[in-house]
């Protein structure tokens, strides 16, 4: 499958290839004003976490990255996304192709009343592949990147609804790395998660950084300082801080980061 | 590149679409063709087209060409179509045979007053006439015979008198019910009374009616002394069993979607079950039980089986214990007698878009009600 | 008010208008059962011991009065031919119709509330009135004119016809099909779409591949019952098909039917002598019975399960 194109690799002053630009992005549901004029980079490879308080439009920012907003009625955009130097929002993009590109796993579990094996072939099947060792040899690898294989190895044709609700999770995830995507938007994963899934889920995270990019939204900030490297902070639909992980939690720029970070609001 | 492609990559994405969008305006055309061709058929009598006056005079063959192409259509009435299809051989036979039957006619009608009338005019469809050999101005309707009557009062009636004893027997039945289901019956009882009451709705109005005839007529003369043993009383009974269901599922619907915060509202004041119902949710819900009942009236005026199994005679009576006919078993009992074209004919196919209008119309109603009184509970929660 | 706490929570005088009307509703709901069952229990008991294989394998050969005799082969095939031909063409329409207003309609469109409002207008039409459009629209247009065009001495198409009466059924009975479709098509959570979407699937691509077999039970219990009404239905086929005597079996669309329910009417209403006409009666109307009873279980049964299996699907 063709790679997004990263024409010149322009390496920032953290260290990685820029991929993601966001460039004075605003969303209205309506006449209200969702998101007001966000300009973020995310770097490639790295995993990025936006957090804020609830309300502030940390998931809504995420959804525009693959346009999953353009689901709901009454959404307008100004401002564009360029992801790889391409703006996915100009009118000759093809929103079917940027969604393979751009992969997504929901803060609810949500894998199709259908078996295992059938779930993570799903996006392979839909994409034109039949060839059952192909499938067979891409669902493995999927399953095992998503430290899932050992669990269900033997019951791939079993209803993935008979699974726990981490494992669900992560059947989610393994359903959508195996269509390879450049990139893999997390919104909440382990929010409905018991605490040992949700360190499972943490350590996945952070294998997967090597292979792909991630944005995940949070509320927990412990978690943001576990696994991400880059971190925004968000409040009432305006970017307040954009800055390594390090930095945002030890020695914050902004003094509401500040507050937020050591719990006087949230 | 890759993600450079629009929607016009998609083109079977698009046609699936207008194909679906196109499919699904098939319900409005059929509402439309439904109520465009049973109107059709009787357009020549809103148009005063149709004389079933018995004597008329005729116009004889040798005349013929004194007539304009318009009038004589419309003497011998043909469609356009028909007239346009045929040559002046066959009018003038045509012309021949109107004389005969003109001839025909035996003697002791050619005085009778009646023979003059055209019985399909508006007059005599709705106003009480004294026909000859009668001693007062009545309401008849009596299609069959050389001088046909059309009063269409008598139907009407008889339609009204089944479905207002139908709707007293099943709306005080159906929305007691419904209230004791949503209101004041466990959980386990609403799960097994609602589909069994849903099963009464799945006995065909044909068996009802069968059950009306057989064992119902016996019964409820037993128990009422009445004289005439099929009428208006038990087909209106019958034909509340089978709008009992309609009545009861809406309402229930509406009871249940009351906000359950009212309920507990009440019962934490100490109101009891009954009064929580009474007081607060019937309220509430009132809307959705008016829109019950015009739907449940909308299902009895349109019934057909029931009421033609029991009842058949057509009297023009206000009493529930003489028979009636109604506009529905009308045009059941008597299209297939009825020649195509011909004014019997045409006055049916008017009674049944009347009736089509009149159920579009409570339709129309209930819906709007319904409507509002969703938006209504939507608002408030 | 007492200065004192009541020690007990007994009430200070019983509640009698509470009492009786909670007894009289649940009398008004108890009556309807009742009612319900003795309709049944009597056909069920009138019925049975008329009922044989004989009665439901003969062709009556022209005396339909004699119990020994006679037989309703003819009326069953009638039925369920004119059901399973209505069938195919409701079923399609219907659930592609279901599938626009879920699925694709935007929600304050003027054209979706005209589809909605179209489709509760024919479930409240009557049903004779739909025997008069048969008449008026399939028999003397459509019907009258495919003579025309193909040039036939005498009608064929242009007359009463197993086609016309099964097409006048399939009208009648689509709001069943679309309300039972769009209710279980409602039922699926957005979650699996947006899954699905989220994927790179196309809109249609998640309505066949992940809607559409999730909906199927909810689909086929709209099919169910739409056909469990139609083969109760008689009015709407008086003057679209029906015939009370026919030779042979239908083999042809254009051929007329016999049927299950017109027999019953006609025999009822027309019988010389009732008393020995009753147990055809009874056995008749209960062949009825099961038939659309049967249907009618089947689809409640099919709609419970289906939905316990999605509430746990959550």
């Amino acid at each position: 499958m063709p790679k997004l194109n990263v024409p010149e690799a322009k390496i920032n002053s953290h260290g990685g290839a820029e991929l993601i630009h966001i460039e004075a992005l605003s969303l209205y549901y309506g006449a209200s004003k969702a998101l007001k004029n966000i300009s973020l980079t995310l770097g490639e490879k790295v995993v990025t976490a936006f957090i804020g308080p609830s309300g502030c439009g940390k998931s809504t920012l995420l959804r525009c990255l693959n346009r999953m907003n353009d689901l709901i009625d009454n959404v307008r955009i100004e401002g564009g996304v360029k992801i790889g130097g391409h703006n996915i929002y100009s009118s000759d993009v093809d929103v079917i192709e940027l969604r393979k590109r751009v992969g997504m796993v929901f803060q609810k579990s949500n894998p199709f009343p259908k078996s295992i094996y059938e779930n993570v072939a799903y996006g392979l099947r839909l994409h034109g592949s039949q060839n059952k060792s192909e499938l067979d040899g891409v669902v493995e690898q999927s399953l095992r990147s998503a430290a899932l294989w050992d669990e269900v190895k033997d019951r791939l044709h079993s209803s993935a609804l008979g699974l726990s609700g981490g494992q669900q999770q992560r059947l989610c995830i393994a359903r959508a790395i195996a269509i390879k995507p450049e990139i893999i938007l997390m919104d909440e994963p382990a929010s409905a998660l018991d605490p040992i899934a949700t360190a499972r889920i943490e350590e996945l995270i952070l294998e997967l950084k090597k292979d792909f990019t991630i944005v995940i939204v949070t509320h927990n900030m412990q978690q943001a300082a576990r696994i991400s490297d880059y971190t925004a902070f968000f409040y009432i639909g305006e970017l307040i801080e954009f800055d390594t992980t390090a930095k945002i939690f030890t020695n914050p720029a902004k003094k509401q980061t500040e507050d937020y970070v050591t719990g006087r609001f949230g | 590149m890759g993600i450079h492609r629009g929607h016009r990559a998609r083109p079977v994405e698009w046609l699936a679409e207008k194909f679906i969008f196109l499919v699904s305006l098939s319900a409005i055309v059929m509402v439309f063709l439904i109520f465009l061709f049973v109107a059709r058929e009787a357009l020549p009598l809103f148009f005063g087209e149709t004389n079933t006056a018995l004597v008329q005079k005729p116009i004889s063959t040798a005349d013929m060409d004194k007539l304009t192409p318009a009038q004589l259509q419309k003497y011998l009435e043909l469609t356009p179509a028909q007239f346009a299809a045929m040559d002046k051989d066959t009018l003038k036979s045509l012309m021949d045979v109107k004389q005969e039957a003109q001839d025909e006619i035996p003697e002791e009608f050619r005085n009778d007053p009646d023979a003059q009338i055209n019985t399909t005019d508006w007059r005599y469809l709705l106003l009480p006439h004294q026909w000859s050999h009668y001693d007062k101005p009545e309401y008849i309707w009596q299609p069959v015979g050389e001088i046909q009557k059309y009063n269409i009062i008598p139907l009407l009636v008889g339609t009204l008198k089944v479905t207002l004893i139908g709707l007293f027997f099943a709306v005080p039945l159906a929305v007691g019910a419904a209230i004791y289901v949503s209101q004041m019956a466990r959980p386990k009882i609403r799960e097994v009374v609602k589909p069994a009451i849903e099963l009464l709705s799945g006995i065909p109005s044909v068996v009802v009616g069968f059950f009306a005839l057989l064992v119902m007529a016996t019964v409820l003369q037993k128990l009422f002394g009445y004289q005439t043993r099929l009428n208006a009383f038990v087909a209106g009974i019958a034909l509340g069993f089978a709008v009992i269901p309609v009545i009861f599922s809406i309402a229930e619907d509406a009871l249940t979607s009351v906000p359950r915060a009212y309920t507990q509202a009440a019962l934490a004041l100490g109101a009891s079950r009954w009064q929580t119902a009474w007081q607060i949710v019937l309220p509430a819900a009132l809307p959705g039980v008016f829109a019950a009942t015009v739907l449940g009236f909308g299902r009895a005026i349109g019934e057909t089986m029931i009421v033609l199994m029991v009842c058949s005679a057509s009297v023009m009576s206000w009493s529930i214990f003489d028979s009636a006919r109604s506009i529905t078993t009308t045009i059941a009992a008597e299209m297939a007698e009825a020649v195509s074209g011909g004014p019997h004919y045409r006055i049916l196919f008017m009674l049944g878009a009347l009736l089509f209008a009149a159920t579009f119309v409570s339709n129309m109603i209930a819906g709007a009600v319904i409507q509002r009184f969703k938006l209504k509970l939507e608002g408030k929660r | 008010m007492s200065a004192q706490i009541r020690k007990h929570f007994r009430a200070e005088k019983f509640d009698f208008t509470s009492f009786f009307f909670t007894g009289l509703t649940g009398l008004a709901t108890l009556f309807i059962l009742a009612i319900l069952a003795v309709i049944l229990l009597n056909i069920l008991v009138n019925g049975w011991h008329a009922l044989s294989w004989h009665f439901v394998s003969t062709i009556p050969t022209k005396d339909f009065f004699d119990a020994n005799t006679t037989g309703v082969l003819p009326m069953i095939v009638g039925t369920t031919i004119r059901v399973f031909v209505m069938t195919i063409f409701v079923l399609p329409v219907g659930v592609i119709t279901a599938i626009y207003l879920t699925e694709y309609a935007p929600n304050n469109s003027l054209v979706t509330k005209f589809i909605r409002a179209a489709v509760n207008n024919l479930a409240g039409v009557p049903s004779i009135v739909f025997g008069l459009f048969g008449l008026g629209f399939f028999i003397n247009f459509v019907g009258k004119n495919i003579d025309t065009i193909l040039h036939n001495p005498s009608a064929v198409w242009g007359q009463p016809a197993l086609i016309w009466a099964s097409l006048t059924l399939a009208i009648m009975t689509m709001p069943v099909v679309i309300v039972a479709t769009e209710e279980s098509l409602k039922a699926i959570p957005p979650g699996l779409r947006e899954a699905s979407l989220a994927l790179g699937a196309t809109k249609l691509e998640t309505i066949l591949r992940v809607v559409l077999p999730q909906a199927l039970p909810g689909i086929m219990t709209g099919g169910i019952l739409a056909v469990s009404r139609a083969a109760g239905e008689v009015a709407p086929i008086l003057f679209t098909g029906v015939a009370y005597y026919m030779a042979s079996l239908p083999h042809h669309v254009t051929d007329q039917f016999m049927d299950l329910g017109y027999h019953v009417f006609v025999l009822s209403t027309q019988s010389p002598n009732i008393e020995q006409t009753r147990p055809i009666l009874y056995a008749t109307v209960l062949v009825l019975l099961m038939l659309t009873f049967a249907l009618n279980i089947v689809a409640i049964v099919i709609r419970a399960r289906v939905r316990k299996k999605l509430r746990a699907l959550g």
